[in-house]
């Protein structure tokens, strides 16, 4: 037998799916595809060009100022690892509340998402970003007063251009109330901001954000990475104080499988971009009068983080990974998992509202299994092996601050990632397109 | 009480919207806005204000408890987000007027351009003359009453917002039909009407419109 690969397996499957049912596949989590990501970056310890420091007890800086550009009050976080913006509703209110406490444990921010604030968000986030969504969704004065920064969303890396789903099963009495919409139809979020139509206008709508917080927040704008360096450049042109750049390996609680593959660029392409785009602008690396840049999309491990910092990002955000910290894809609902056509490691169908590990759900039962204190402290120690992993490599390439680290560290062991990233090739100069 | 006025052709914007979120009631008069920005954006008390001249983009915003009387023109999303009090706009309004606003009653004596109402969830938006392109798009909740004509896609994928239009329509968008107006609604209307100013309009003379509810589950004959 010799499997085609153009009509594969996975192939074969969606055909034959989508002639049984007629209707395309709605899912969560990020591109599945294989994409050029950082683990094709290594980095180049120091040797006898480069001074390393001692890999346990010499001072590595974690921390990074996000927005001081114009805010009078801005964000301070011990780490350089965020929560990314995360809806209640697609997740339940006790992995929001998790999300907070584990961030808040390790001096780091976290972020709400379309449908608004909840308290128990709000309660347990020393650092909480604000979303401010095309939606509206729950949009309440009170509730960007109360928040430490506000994060203007473009869009998101799962899906430039297109706006958010939370399908019927989701939407409780407590769902609908928060989003002012009927219990149990399919919602679809706005795509379009309702009151802004360009960059000009944003530029507006940030001064109407700063005059009704009194110019104390600091305001970031989020975009799906898809044209990154225009998109950065407008934004920055338009007032932010810190750009968030998710790239198209970013999850998502239910899109169309055929937009996740297919639409917007992976992270490690994005960030050169973005990078460019604040260094011609004077505002990379600035300090306070800088635009601090937040990487998104793929992030799991120290590394990761280092490489997204060398690259130039100030701080990344996870979503994909802070659920599977919270106990996400765990094998111990496997059972359950394979009851519902998937398994631990596979189960991606967030939209659909039966998640064993109750965290995607607004079952009471099935939310009721994810203790928001075991899961702050799942996250935290995640959060915590993120930051040593990233101080380890840092220090291995001398530098005294992960933020100190550069794309002078890296090289490419592909082709494709070496044109992407802008580094050299392993063993060569050749950075392919420069 | 004397009202506190506010010369904004001499005083930073940032500065008297500051002073009026510190405000706990009172009555203020904002002079010479020139087509500013934001203005008197983010009022949280019960305050009096008149502005005294058109105003740029963001007229009221997000404003809660306060009645504000704009002397004008406004520019895009006047009351955009409205929570709660008023807003009276002597004069027209430009796009996406009372945007996603959750509350409060939105008066514009003169026409509103596109978006007006769009994804308004809970406010009450009275238009004295006709509105454009687009209006009601997503609407959730609320009632938008129209004296005059609407542009092309009134009420596109509206949710159970209430429209009243005694003049034409253009077109009207996906999912959204006639609905018979029934006492309940003729009452509601007169309610507006009366709040609004327009005492002498006949609710008869009105047509209701609202979701037809085809859109609110998926399946393969409703993407688009």
């Amino acid at each position: 037998m010799r499997e085609s690969a153009t009509f594969n397996r996975n192939a074969i499957a969606e055909i034959q799916r989508a002639a049984r049912t007629g209707v395309y596949d709605i899912r969560g989590w990020g591109a599945k595809r294989p994409l050029p990501h950082f683990d094709d970056l290594l980095f180049l310890g120091a040797s006898m060009s480069r001074y390393p420091l001692e890999g346990y007890r010499e001072s590595c800086g974690t921390d990074v100022v996000l927005g001081g550009r114009n805010a009078s009050s801005p964000i301070h976080i011990d780490i350089p690892v965020t929560i990314a913006g995360m809806s209640f509703g697609a997740l339940s209110a006790q992995a929001k509340e998790a999300l907070g406490r584990g961030a808040s444990a390790m001096g780091t921010s976290t972020t709400t998402g379309d449908g608004g604030m909840t308290p128990e968000e709000r309660g347990q986030s020393q650092h909480l970003v604000y979303q401010y969504l095309p939606s509206r969704y729950g949009m309440n004065p009170d509730d960007l007063r109360r928040a430490d920064a506000i994060e203007i969303v473009l869009g998101q890396g799962a899906k430039p251009g297109g706006g958010g789903m939370l399908l019927g099963q989701k939407i409780n009495s407590r769902v609908a109330k928060m989003r002012t919409l009927p219990e149990g139809i399919d919602q679809r979020s706005a795509c379009r901001h309702p009151d802004w139509t360009g960059p000009d206008d944003l530029t507006i709508k940030i001064q109407e954000l700063r005059e009704i917080t009194d110019w104390e927040k600091p305001i970031y704008v989020k975009v799906g990475a898809s044209r990154t360096y225009y998109d950065v450049k407008l934004a920055v042109h338009a007032g932010a104080d810190v750009v968030v750049v998710d790239g198209m390996q970013g999850g998502t609680a239910a899109t169309q499988d055929v937009f996740i593959e297919n639409v917007g660029i992976p992270t490690l392409a994005a960030i050169p971009q973005a990078v460019q785009a604040l260094q011609e602008l004077g505002v990379h690396r600035q300090g306070a009068t800088g635009v601090q840049l937040i990487v998104s999309g793929g992030i799991r491990t120290g590394a990761d983080v280092a490489k997204a910092l060398a690259l130039g990002a100030d701080a990344v955000a996870i979503g994909t990974a802070a659920l599977i910290a919270l106990g996400d894809n765990d094998p111990r609902w496997n059972a359950e998992y394979e009851a519902l056509g998937s398994a631990a490691g596979f189960y991606d169908d967030f939209q659909d509202g039966r998640d064993p590990a109750g965290i995607t759900t607004q079952d009471p039962a099935l939310a009721a299994r994810l203790d928001p204190i075991e899961g702050g402290r799942r996250l935290a120690n995640y959060l915590r092996v993120l930051t040593m992993e990233a101080q380890t490599i840092a220090r291995a390439c001398g530098k005294a601050h992960v933020t100190h680290l550069e794309p002078e560290d890296l090289v490419a062991i592909t082709i494709e990632a070496a044109a992407m990233a802008r580094v050299p090739l392993a063993g060569t100069s050749w950075i392919p397109g420069s | 009480m004397d009202a506190m006025t506010f010369d904004l052709g001499a005083e930073r914007l940032r500065d008297v919207n500051r002073t009026l979120h510190r405000l706990k009631n009172g009555r203020a008069r904002l002079k010479n806005p020139n087509g500013k920005h934001s203005v008197a954006a983010g009022l949280r008390s019960p305050l009096s204000v008149v502005v005294n001249g058109h105003c740029g983009y963001y007229a009221a915003g997000m404003n809660q408890l306060a009645d504000v009387i704009i002397e004008g023109n406004a520019g895009v999303g006047v009351a955009e987000n409205m929570m709660s009090g008023s807003v009276r706009v002597h004069g027209n309004a430009s796009q996406s007027a009372g945007a996603t606003a959750h509350g409060g009653l939105l008066v514009i004596t003169g026409d509103a351009a596109a978006r007006c109402g769009i994804s308004m969830k809970g406010a009450d938006i009275v238009v004295g003359g006709s509105i454009g392109h687009m209006s009601a798009f997503m609407a959730q909740a609320g009632r938008l009453v129209v004296r005059g004509d609407a542009g092309e896609a009134l009420g596109d994928s509206i949710y159970e917002a209430r429209l009243y239009v005694r003049g034409k329509v253009a077109s009207l968008g996906a999912d959204c039909i006639a609905k018979d107006m029934l006492a309940e609604h003729h009452t509601e209307l007169r309610d507006l009407l009366d709040r609004a100013g327009f005492p002498d309009d006949d609710t008869a003379d009105y047509t209701r419109y609202g979701s037809a509810r085809q859109l609110y589950h998926f399946n393969a004959g409703n993407e688009y």
